[in-house]
């Protein structure tokens, strides 16, 4: 490779990561920089010293940690219940031909185009009334429903992916439907499932109005930070900032390699 | 032992019908190639046998076993696809060994069985690879391995070598037909190409628009087609189709009289490329050599004989130079009369 391309190549990873981890790192300066860290500039490259005091009080303020807890109830259920219903509605439309196919995924992105505001006060009576309201289940449901679509055409576009051949393959050899499914089409999918499930959850952990809406005690992490930190100083804000990206950089982080092999680009 | 027996299968795709009224008799043991230019139904003949497609009317029975509405997997068949459809998330030996492990083979007969496919394609070396790192021709080694190592009584191809470059597929021929010579299983074979049909089927079913148009062994289609359909679609270069008159029962060819199987109008006498006699212009058929194409083992001329185009093969010595104008005796007892206006065969000249 000639020096050129080579310099190319490397400004553009530094730009790529540049503009991911600069505001990350100036989150996190904020976040342990103490009181003074956050006005301080021009912006030292490490901060003076590390102050843990506003992480800490920020963990030991009362209720951050049943929010985390909910947060991860909510995301987790939403997750779980995107890929139970979306993956088997993505393999019909990517297998079967009906009447209708297109119509219905016409419906499943038209799902999305529903104001939410508008759906807020009719489902947080209904929510009230089946007892879901002020509950990470509710919360959960609604995020499902905010998950789903994507979840339903991202895994129709991998199973589309997934040669029909093979799967005729599997039947000639002795396989039922279901089990043909499972021995070739779900290994092959499994990372593009796996970055769909990553997906919805990272889609609810940040959701923050639904969340607002249909819970007053039991907050997610998010609504309850929106609640505590509007009247908390900025550097409190700065720790709360970084607990929120913290989860979904690590999670992502643990399941690259299944990114990467959905992006096509080899895990070495 | 299995024979297949195909009945009166139809096939409609909306307001297409794909096949019209297959009937179709494949003896155990043999292979037959199903032979067809591209989309006269073929692939969807295969596939009903298979149980992948429904029919919409009609039986399969294989082995005395009528399976029309049994499920594919207990068919009891093996197929090898056109794109191959090797598990890409399984190594070798386990893309061979999975018929055996659903059928559920103990493990020294999984061995054994995969051994002896392996061994039959000359891939025994690429057991522990996966599909990713073989070539095209490795892969379909591969394909074929699975499909032999259940042992199938019926074994179904569709078109497996025509993703595969000109020199392998030759090879992966030969291979295939002392392999399923020896195993003796009983083989439907689809392909266009007909060369392939010829050299490995034991007949050939030459399909036309959703029919069966012939049904014979491949010396027979190729020397007797029952239409110019055939005549034109097996063999290379195509049968000739030369327009002429008959009179009193005799067919007029330039200087040449030929007896004919109608006693007047007007027919086509169909005449293989290689079956003239190279004579003197005003001893046969005016012949008037446009192209001369030297091939090695022989020379194709294209020339004009009245308004018509033909093509002739001659030893590569005895070639005229194009320009020349020479005469054309055809070989008389392989001639087939064909009806000008529905193109299908006379029967033999009287
Ligand atoms: N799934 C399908 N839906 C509609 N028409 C089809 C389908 N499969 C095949 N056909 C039609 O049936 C005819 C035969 O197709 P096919 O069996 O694939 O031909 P071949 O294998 O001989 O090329 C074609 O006209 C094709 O367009
Ligand atoms: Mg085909």
């Amino acid at each position: 490779m000639n020096a050129l391309r080579r310099i190319v190549y490397a400004t553009g990873i530094i730009a790529i990561c540049a503009w991911v981890l600069v505001p990350i790192y100036f989150i996190a300066l904020g976040a342990f920089g103490g009181r003074g860290g956050v006005f301080a500039w021009p912006k030292t490259g490490l901060p003076d010293r590390v102050l843990l005091g506003a992480m800490q009080r920020f963990l030991e303020i009362e209720g951050v940690w049943e929010a985390a807890l909910n947060s991860v109830i909510a995301a987790g259920l939403c997750m779980l219940l995107s890929i139970a219903l979306g993956a088997p509605a993505g393999y019909a439309l990517a297998r079967f031909r009906f009447r209708g196919a297109n119509l219905y995924r016409l419906l499943i992105l038209m799902t999305r185009a529903f104001p939410l505001a508008i759906l807020a006060l009719p489902l947080t009576v209904s929510f009230i009334r089946i007892g879901l309201y002020d509950t990470p289940y509710g919360v959960a449901l609604i995020h499902t429903a905010l998950a789903l679509p994507f979840a339903a055409l991202i895994t129709s576009s991998l199973f589309v992916g997934i040669p029909r051949e093979l799967e005729e393959a599997a039947w000639i050899f002795g396989c039922t439907r279901w089990q043909a499914f499972l021995k070739v089409v779900l290994p092959l999918a499994l990372p593009g499932i796996a970055a769909t499930a990553i997906f919805a959850f990272v889609i609810s952990w940040n959701e923050v109005f639904a969340a607002s809406i249909l819970t007053v005690r039991e907050r997610t992490l998010t609504a309850y930070l929106l609640k505590i930190l509007s009247e908390s100083p900025l550097h409190y804000r700065f720790a709360g900032g970084l607990l929120l990206i913290v989860p979904s950089v690590v999670f992502i982080f643990a399941v690259r390699k299944y990114l990467f092999a959905m992006w096509g680009i080899a895990n070495r | 032992m299995a024979d297949i027996q195909i009945e009166r299968v139809r096939k409609d795709f909306g307001a297409v019908r794909a096949l019209d009224e297959i009937t179709l008799h494949v003896a155990d043991g043999e292979f037959v190639a199903l032979l067809g230019p591209s989309g006269c139904g073929k692939t969807t003949l295969l596939r009903i046998v298979a149980g992948l497609e429904t029919r919409t009317a009609g039986r399969i029975v294989i082995g005395g076993r009528d399976l029309s509405d049994v499920p594919t997997r207990n068919r009891g068949l093996a197929m090898v696809f056109q794109n191959y459809a090797v598990f890409p998330h399984m190594t070798v030996y386990e893309n061979i060994a999975f018929g055996l492990r659903m059928q559920g083979a103990d493990t020294t007969r999984v061995q054994a069985q995969v051994k002896r496919a392996a061994e039959l394609l000359h891939i025994e070396m690429l057991l522990d690879r996966y599909p990713a790192k073989l070539s095209g021709g490795q892969r379909q080694r591969v394909a074929v391995a699975r499909a032999l190592a259940v042992e199938p009584p019926v074994l179904l191809m569709d078109e497996p070598l025509s993703n595969l470059d000109a020199l392998l597929r030759l090879e992966m021929r030969a291979d295939l037909k002392a392999i399923l010579q020896e195993a003796g299983t009983t083989t439907i074979y689809v392909t266009h190409d007909q060369t392939e049909a010829m050299g490995l089927a034991d007949r050939i079913a030459v399909m036309h628009g959703g029919r069966i148009v012939q049904f014979d062994t491949p010396m027979a289609v190729y020397g007797r087609p029952q239409s110019t359909f055939v005549g034109g679609f097996v063999g290379s270069p195509p049968m000739n189709f030369i327009k002429v008159d008959v009179t009193g029962g005799q067919a007029k060819l330039g200087a040449l009289s030929l007896p004919a199987p109608v006693a007047s109008g007007s027919v086509l006498a169909g005449i293989r490329a290689e079956d003239f006699a190279l004579v003197e212009r005003d001893k046969g058929l005016p012949f008037n050599v446009l192209v001369v194409e030297p091939l090695g083992s022989h020379a194709l001329m294209t020339g004009r004989v009245a308004d018509q185009i033909i093509r002739v093969v001659a030893p590569p010595d005895t070639a005229h130079a194009a320009g020349t104008e020479i005469g054309l005796a055809p070989v008389q007892q392989r001639i087939v009369w064909m009806d000008a206006g529905s193109g299908t065969a006379l029967g033999r000249s009287a």
